[in-house]
Parts: C-alpha cells; sequence; structure tokens
C-alpha cells in the first residue's frame, strides 16, 4: 500500500471525528425522558401504551382523515368516557400537560412536529379565555 | 428471364395500385356507419335546442343558507352578533390592516355583493345596510378545481366546501379561483391577533388560506352554524337542506324571490338572498 503512513491515521481521525456524538457523551443515551401520566389519574388511552408509542403520529393522521374527509367522527369511547376524534379533543383532554407530555420525547429525539403551528396546547387554549 | 421481369412488373403493378386505393375502399366501406352516427349527434343536438337541457334530479343533502336581508335592514345588530359568533367559534384573527383581513362571515355594500345587478337608483334601505357575505359552498367550486393539493374539496356527504389546513400549501391559487372572495389568506402569523381562544378548535398558521366551513364541526355535533344560532328566533339566516322538499329552507325559497352571487358564472352558490 502506498501512503500508507497518512491514509491509515487519516481514517482513524474520520471514524473518530464521525462517531464524535456517540464517544463524546460516554457512550450512554443520555437520560430517558419519562412522559408525564396523565394528571388526572386516566390509566387507559385509546390503545394500548405500546401502540401508541410507536404509532400515535399515524393514528393522529388517521383521525384527521377521518374526521376532515370522510366525515367520520364518531367518538372513541374509554371506560365509559367519549372522546371527540382530534388531538385537542381527545389527547390533550387528559394529557393536559404539552410541555412534560408531547415535548419530553419530541425534544430528545429533536423531532418538530407541527402540530402546534395551529392546534392550541391547553396551557395556550387558557391564556386567552378570560380575555374578550 | 425477361417473361419473369414482366410477371414481376405486373404483380407489384397491381399490388402498388392496390396500396393506394385501400384506404379510399376503407373509407367508403366506413362512411355509411360514420354518416349515420353524424345523424344521430345532430338529432341529440336538436333536441337540445329546442327543450333545455334537462338537469339530473340533485342527490343526496346540500347545505345551503338564505339570508333575509329585510330582517338584517331592521336590526343591523344582527349581523354584528352573527360575526362576533363565528369570531369566536373559529378563533379568528382580527387585524388592523385590511390587507391582513381573514374573513369569514364578513360585511359589504350591495354593489359589492352583487357587481352585476344594477346599483342605479337602489332604494335607501338596499343602499345603507352592509350585507352577509360568506362563502357560497358553490354545487361546483372553481376553487376545488385550482387546488393542486386537494386541500379544499367538496364533503360528498352534505356539499360543503371544505378545507383540509394540513394539506394547504399557501399557493393561493384557490382566492384567485374564487368569484366570490370568499377566501383569505394568513399573510402573518395570526395567533396574536387572536382575541379569545375556543380550545375546542384550532387556529391557522402563516401561510394558510382559510374561510367558511359552514360550522362542519358544529354541525357534526348536531349544533346549528354559529351565525345562524346568532340569529335564532329572527329568521334572518335560515340554514339546511337545498335538496330536501319539506326542509325550512326550502319553504322558504318556494315562496320568497330569493337572488344569488353571480349565477351567470354556473358555480351555483348554495347561498341565497332575499333583499
Amino acid at each position: 500500500m502506498y501512503n500508507k503512513g497518512t491514509i491509515i491515521p487519516g481514517l482513524i481521525i474520520f471514524v473518530l471525528f464521525v462517531t464524535f456524538p456517540i464517544w463524546f457523551n460516554g457512550l450512554k443515551a443520555g437520560t430517558l425522558p419519562k412522559p408525564e401520566l396523565p394528571p388526572g389519574g386516566e390509566k387507559k388511552c385509546v390503545e394500548s401504551v405500546e401502540y401508541m408509542r410507536a404509532n400515535h403520529m399515524q393514528l393522529l393522521n388517521e383521525w384527521r382523515d377521518n374526521v376532515l374527509r370522510d366525515g367520520n367522527r364518531t367518538v372513541v369511547t374509554v371506560e365509559g368516557k367519549d372522546y371527540r376524534k382530534g388531538l385537542q379533543l381527545a389527547c390533550m383532554q387528559c394529557h393536559s400537560n404539552k410541555e412534560k407530555f408531547c415535548d419530553s420525547c419530541h425534544t430528545y429525539a429533536a423531532v418538530k412536529p407541527y402540530c402546534w403551528d395551529c392546534h392550541l396546547s391547553p396551557k395556550e387554549a387558557v391564556s386567552k379565555e378570560e380575555t374578550h | 428471364m425477361d417473361k419473369q421481369r414482366r410477371k414481376f412488373l405486373k404483380i407489384a403493378g397491381v399490388t402498388a395500385l392496390a396500396g393506394i386505393g385501400a384506404p379510399a375502399l376503407v373509407r367508403l366501406s366506413s362512411s355509411n356507419a360514420l354518416a349515420s352516427e353524424h345523424g344521430a349527434a345532430e338529432e341529440h343536438a336538436a333536441e337540445a335546442v329546442h327543450g333545455a337541457p334537462v338537469e339530473a334530479a340533485p342527490q343526496g343533502v346540500r347545505l345551503g343558507m338564505v339570508i333575509d336581508m329585510r330582517k338584517i335592514t331592521a336590526q343591523p345588530e344582527l349581523l354584528d352578533k352573527a360575526i362576533a359568533a363565528c369570531v369566536d367559534v373559529h378563533n379568528i384573527p382580527q387585524f388592523d390592516n385590511k390587507k391582513s383581513e381573514i374573513k369569514w362571515l364578513w360585511k359589504a355594500p350591495f354593489e359589492n355583493v352583487f357587481p352585476g345587478e344594477s346599483s342605479y337608483h337602489l332604494a335607501k334601505n338596499v343602499e345603507e345596510t352592509d350585507f352577509a357575505v360568506l362563502c357560497n359552498h358553490c354545487d361546483d367550486p372553481p376553487c376545488v378545481r385550482a387546488c393542486p393539493t386537494q386541500a379544499t374539496f367538496k364533503v360528498k356527504a352534505n356539499g360543503i366546501v371544505a378545507m383540509d389546513f394540513h394539506r394547504c400549501i399557501g399557493c393561493r391559487f384557490c382566492m384567485a379561483a374564487c368569484p366570490y372572495g370568499a377566501r383569505s389568506f394568513n399573510w402573518q402569523d395570526p395567533r396574536p391577533y387572536i382575541k379569545k381562544y375556543n380550545k375546542d378548535f384550532p387556529s391557522r398558521m402563516r401561510g394558510v388560506v382559510e374561510k367558511c366551513n359552514f360550522c362542519g364541526e358544529r354541525l357534526a355535533l348536531g349544533q346549528e352554524p354559529a351565525c345562524v344560532e346568532a340569529c335564532k328566533g329572527t329568521g334572518a339566516i335560515v340554514f339546511g337542506d337545498l335538496n330536501d322538499a319539506q326542509s325550512e329552507i326550502r319553504q322558504l325559497l318556494d315562496k320568497e324571490f330569493t337572488i344569488q352571487r353571480n349565477p351567470s358564472l354556473g358555480t351555483k352558490p348554495s347561498v341565497f338572498y332575499i333583499v
């Protein structure tokens, strides 16, 4: 091999540089987020915890299409309580703290869902309830 | 050798003639069929000329609205109440400048609402009253045809021209297509300009077009549209199914003379006015 002396150290430096985020944090994934459980004490969601953890975004998209496109607004009943399909109408009724629930994981995973560009978090909705 | 060449030339000549003649033959033989088809088409056209073209009977629900301007002229505060109800229910921002204005249900003078009608020597009460204007929820909506992402579409179940704000890319083709100016664009983040939030309805974001949705979300709950509810008991705004001969709105349409905004465009508006 020609120029062995430059290529091999070069490769080593490159690999170290690329894996910087991994080893810099001590080969740990950081503290795992603990999304807050519903403050109201609700124990059951519309689907299992595992399903919601993996697929809540698909469920929200399905609901959106159901409601807006197909006019299918059938309520979802969980333990005798009715929820209308919708982020503001169902999810946030129990998970009333967006910052401690939604944001905790989204920030950790560095995803920026644009739900909140339009949908109101409970905190925001209350902020302008009194003024008229 | 010579004989063979002679034979070849003969065959070649006949083949060439057949080749040239074939299209003519085909045309001749098929011209009969063509001619009869043509005749049928002509007959059909003649029918259309003699009798007015028969429109297919409307199917399903088509929601519509009758706005009785006589009642609004008598009580102009009704319209203010209706607009306020609409603004509250749909988190509509209130801007001071005309350019940023977001309009679902708004006021406009007669000559702007009905530019095709003469406003020369208009009755004083009509001239001085502001008309209630909103999306016409056309039966043949030009905005739906213009939308490249199908963010705006006609709901099959009730004829409402609805919007899926998630899908709007803000190209504003629909605004150019709408002949009634019923669509508004969010030039800036509307949130700071919303006076009061309805926690059951989203706001919109910058770069999205919005318009009246005939309160689709309230209808789903069995409620009347906000503006209709605000004028309840006065009969200023009547809402219902235009295809149901027994509905209140049809009874009213059968009884009163109504006008629509720019019907000559063929958009078939679902909003009617009693002037």
